[in-house]
């Protein structure tokens, strides 16, 4: 493991995660600004949600009479949990040291660590809006996160790694393959995306009407700096999954040395590759409504269902072949 | 392994087999000391349960200084029969469940004295509750150090018995003797089943000594008897369903250090006895059984998890919640049998650790869990969710520990419990090698169920801990909980910190488990800790990877950083104030009243409707005659009436036949009498 963790490979991993944060509120501006465009509306600038944190941050932050320390621990938890998840994803170039210190199930479990806390903070301070939220996004997360491991699992079977830089590289050098299982797990990824980041059809991020509401329920008594730290770590999750989405099953211009040149050209690739799915998903929230929430679980079940397929289509059809 | 070297000439096999006797000793001295109680009510507190605390001790000890060792020790004793002396044996197996029953028992003997105060000023006989508790503990201690099947079945039937007096401590209340009485019927059937199981070894043994069992030549078949008969009979103690329904009655109602010995460890001891006399004794594993272990083990955790979603009383809850552990624990067994049977010994190996990792863990958070549930109990006499609320604040040090245990059974890194389910999908991921496609695609099924319950216990402890400790109080009493006495709070604390401490430093751990399957399978895990102690590889570095010390290391560090950043520096120069204190906003609504709030029976409404299908529910709305609408929601476990009604129904109507017998005419009674003597000598000639 020691050949690893050299001082160049940390540099680069941390740069990386910088840019994790840095990078996500622009994916989210650009996904409102194509949305405003199929709308035909002009839609704010690219870097409204930079000032929007900034705003939040230079804020005071309010708390409840009511509120435990949890409350207050909450946002921070649920952001150093969601970033150190991203930095085990490689975005620019691949065999970094954080993804050997955590593997996909550990990307998944960093995850839902952050989602416990995000609901037990909502429930924290009693209102009957926090419980309500917290309600839904476990069931979500209970039915996603299976749905999750589930394809994930089939990419790590087919490269006999949980290491995400190993699979990233087998993905690379097998060339292009069309394999029935990586299409089974890419449609149970992005359905299991959808749901987990709060997107039309399960969730609205947009919407202001608290019945409806998953995700905002549950941030309904943040202000100020915590609030941001909430919005971020939402943010740095969708830009997470647009990663994970198209750096797994569509790697071509990921780096592979840690020349400064593999780095520009991976920056290059994967913003190009993430405008290209953000803009399909913008496409997709605009045609779709938001489903009522006992229509999820089909959606989610939809989602196992075609993970579990193509981990079982890996080890029937592509083990023994 | 330097630790191992440093130590050598003060560990010994023969240091840990006295320090195990010496546990076995205290667990009875103190059953003896407690018939002293009666008189003086103080001996329990003062003497009885601190005693327990030395018995964890001495076996945590003993455990720990085998397994460092890693030999066999066995003596015979004099005890027993004449002609059938008792065996007692020291291995790497007993030494780890050794270890496990010594760490609870260390924390229940650190609370135990604060919780049964409050039984001193009670009617309660605490002859019987110290008296039974020794016992029990020298029932399970003398379980897993047996070395023949008579002593081990003598053992069994102590720990049996002891916990049902346990069970029935609170006999005043109808629903704990109805609890106690199934207790005592389902762990005589199981007790039944497993003394069988030895009776088919032993028929091709020769003797009852496990020595001579492991060396029996079974044919295939009855060695699927034997099997069977050990899979129901321990399956019956672990709480598998559909055998589970004993467990979420008995474990509830025992006092609730007690509840955590029984949750904690053992069931435990019955998983010990399934790997003793699975693994070890029967020897010659076939794939059927590993699907078998498997398809129960996946039953179990996934009923068990969505049974603990849908109760308020948190006693119970975590008792499902126990035998969905289990299930857990089951899972990773059978995964071990199928690996073993295609002979992939490491693999094989790497299963079983999972398994015992995780009967660790469980042991570890399940008895935090319960400590924090009889602390509850304790200081606000309340077990039902939906009258808590808001408990963090009123008992920061309990909410905080509870916190830790309800992360570790979520299987959140980085605490322990991720790493026992980290290394079970490990080897489920290593399906791909084995040759039977059918194999190979039921395992990856089981990953996805696994999986699914992970989730679903987020969901529940979510639950339990949002609805217990946050939020607003639901009642007065519970308003007015006051702060656990230390005795208590130093229980939980030394679990909690175990729970962090086996989830960040898993390599040591895994090196001193190691040394079980070396004994028991042959062949252990190399490459676990070959990258050094930070780095967790159970199969090779290429293949998975994870250094808990580092996850934990970063975490902290952004965290801290950011928290410093922003309160800080980032505050400073904004001129932000630091945070001020309102009223909840609520969206502006009226202000909130703990009515208001979602209820542990709100909380699961979404999941008990997509899985609603596995349960009985009975839910009405009625409106009452003063106008108010009265809500009822009644659900029942689909087993009692598929399984065990039906049972009792066929055992009525057959003890009704029988009864015709019974005729009170003296002849009659000596006519069978003499037909069933000449039935016997006609079998007999």
């Amino acid at each position: 493991m020691g050949d690893l963790l050299t001082a160049p490979g940390w540099g680069i991993a941390v740069f990386q995660s910088l840019l994790y944060v840095a990078l996500a509120p622009l994916l989210v501006g650009w996904l409102r600004k194509v949305k405003a465009r199929l709308q035909n509306r002009r839609g704010p600038s690219l870097l409204q949600p930079y000032r929007d944190l900034y705003k939040l941050l230079a804020k005071e932050a309010r708390v409840a009479h009511t509120a435990s320390p949890l409350f207050r621990a909450a946002p921070y938890i649920v952001f150093t949990a969601t970033w150190m998840a991203a930095a085990t994803v490689p975005l620019l170039v691949v065999d970094l040291p954080t993804a050997a210190i955590a593997d996909i199930i550990v990307l998944v479990g960093l995850l839902a660590l952050a989602r416990v806390f995000l609901a037990l903070a909502g429930m924290d301070v009693g209102t009957a809006f926090g419980g309500m939220g917290a309600s839904r996004e476990m069931l979500i997360g209970a039915l996603a996160e299976p749905a999750m491991l589930m394809a994930v699992f089939t990419l790590a079977m087919t490269a006999h790694s949980t290491n995400l830089s190993s699979v990233i590289d087998h993905h690379l050098s097998d060339g292009f393959v069309l394999r029935p299982s990586y299409l089974f797990a890419l449609g149970g990824l992005v359905l299991v995306a959808i749901a987990e980041t709060g997107r039309i059809p399960v969730d609205n991020p947009t919407t202001h009407l608290e019945l409806t509401m998953v995700h905002e329920a549950m941030l309904l008594e943040y202000s100020g700096r915590h609030l941001a730290l909430m919005e971020w770590a939402a943010q740095v999750k969708l830009l997470l999954y647009g990663t994970l989405i198209v750096n797994v099953f569509f790697p071509w211009g990921i780096g592979q040395g840690w020349s400064p040149a593999a780095l520009g050209l991976g920056l290059a690739a994967v913003v190009g590759k993430l405008a290209v799915l953000a803009a399909a998903l913008a496409v997709g929230e605009t045609v779709l409504a938001k489903m009522r929430l006992f229509r999820a679980p089909a959606f989610l079940n939809l989602a196992l269902l075609l993970s579990l397929l193509g981990l079982l289509s890996h080890v029937i059809l592509e083990v023994g072949a | 392994m330097s630790l191992t070297t440093l130590l050598t000439p003060t560990l010994s096999m023969d240091t840990a087999l006295h320090l195990a006797g010496l546990a076995v000793v205290l667990a009875l001295l103190s059953a003896v000391v407690s018939l002293a109680a009666g008189r003086a009510r103080w001996v329990l507190r003062r003497v009885a349960t601190p005693l327990l605390g030395c018995v964890g001790l001495a076996a945590l000890a003993a455990g720990v200084m085998a397994l460092l060792v890693g030999e066999v020790v066995s003596v015979t004793l004099p005890l027993g029969l004449p002609w059938l002396p008792w065996h007692i044996r020291l291995d790497a197996l007993s030494a780890f469940f050794l270890a496990v029953i010594g760490v609870v028992t260390c924390a229940v003997g650190l609370y135990g004295p604060s919780y049964v105060r409050g039984f001193e000023y009670g009617k309660d006989s605490l002859t019987a509750l110290g008296g039974f508790s020794g016992l029990f503990l020298t029932g399970m201690l003398l379980v897993v150090l047996a070395d023949d099947a008579f002593l081990f079945m003598v053992a069994w039937e102590l720990m049996s018995l002891s916990s049902y007096f346990l069970v029935a401590f609170h006999h005043e209340h109808a629903e704990n003797r109805r609890a106690a009485f199934l207790y005592l019927l389902m762990a005589h059937v199981g007790g039944l089943m497993i003394l069988l199981a030895y009776g088919v070894l032993a028929a091709f043994g020769d003797s009852f000594a496990f020595v001579d069992l492991r060396a029996a030549p079974v044919p295939a078949v009855w060695a699927g008897v034997a099997f069977a008969l050990a899979f129901v009979g321990f399956g019956m103690k672990a709480g598998l369903v559909p055998l589970h329904a004993w467990l979420p009655e008995a474990h509830p109602v025992a006092p609730s250090h007690i509840s955590a010995l029984m949750s904690g460890v053992m069931l435990k001891v019955a998983v010990y006895g399934f790997i003793r006399v699975c693994f070890d004794l029967i020897g010659q594993i076939q794939w059927q059984w590993g699907v078998v272990v498997l398809a129960i083990g996946c039953l179990s955790a996934l009923f068990g998890v969505l049974a603990a979603l849908m109760q308020t009383d948190l006693k119970r809850l975590l008792a499902y919640s126990s035998v969905e552990n289990l299930g857990i624990i089951f899972i990773a067994l059978g995964l071990s049998l199928v690996f073993l049977s295609a002979d992939f010994t490491e693999l094989g190996a790497l299963a079983f650790v999972a398994a015992l990792y995780h009967c660790l863990n469980h042991a570890l958070f399940k008895g935090l869990l319960f400590l924090g549930a009889g602390t509850i109990l304790h200081s606000t006499h309340e077990r039902d969710l939906d009258q808590m609320g808001g408990l963090l604040r009123r008992m920061p040090w309990t909410g905080l520990f509870f916190l830790v245990g309800v992360l570790s059974i979520s299987a959140l890194p980085p605490f322990n419990g991720f790493v026992s389910e980290w290394l079970t999908f490990q080897a489920a991921l290593q399906a791909w090698q084995l040759d039977s496609g059918v194999l190979r695609s039921l395992i990856p099924i089981a990953s996805a169920v696994l999986a699914l319950t992970g989730a679903l216990v987020a969901v529940t402890f979510v639950k339990v801990y949002g609805i217990a400790f946050l939020g607003q109080a639901r009642s007065r009493h519970v308003r007015r909980a006051h702060r656990a006495p230390w005795g208590m709070l130093a229980g939980q604390g030394l679990l909690a910190v175990l729970c962090l401490a086996l989830g960040v430093l898993p390599t040591w751990i895994i090196g001193l488990i190691d040394a079980v399957p070396r004994q028991v399978l042959g062949d252990g895990l190399p490459h676990a800790g070959a990258s050094g102690w930070l780095w967790l590889t159970p199969v090779s570095p290429q293949t998975a990877s994870y250094s808990g010390p580092l996850v934990v290391l970063m975490l902290a560090g952004i965290g801290l950083t950011a928290f410093w950043g922003l309160n800080h520096l980032w505050a400073k120069g904004a001129a932000v104030r630091w945070v001020r204190r309102g009223d909840a906003w609520d969206c502006g609504f009226a202000p909130p009243s703990s009515r208001m709030q979602y209820t542990a029976t709100a909380f699961a409404q979404p999941i008990r409707r997509v899985f609603g299908m596995v349960f009985h529910i009975e839910e009405s709305v009625t409106t009452q005659e003063d106008g108010s609408t009265r809500h009822r929601l009644r659900i029942s476990d689909r087993f009692w009436g598929v399984l065990y009604l039906p049972i009792a129904r066929a055992v009525e109507s057959s003890a009704r036949r029988v009864v015709r017998l019974q005729s009170g005419n003296v002849r009659v009674y000596l006519g069978w009498t003499l037909a069933t003597l000449v039935g016997l000598l006609w079998i007999i000639t």
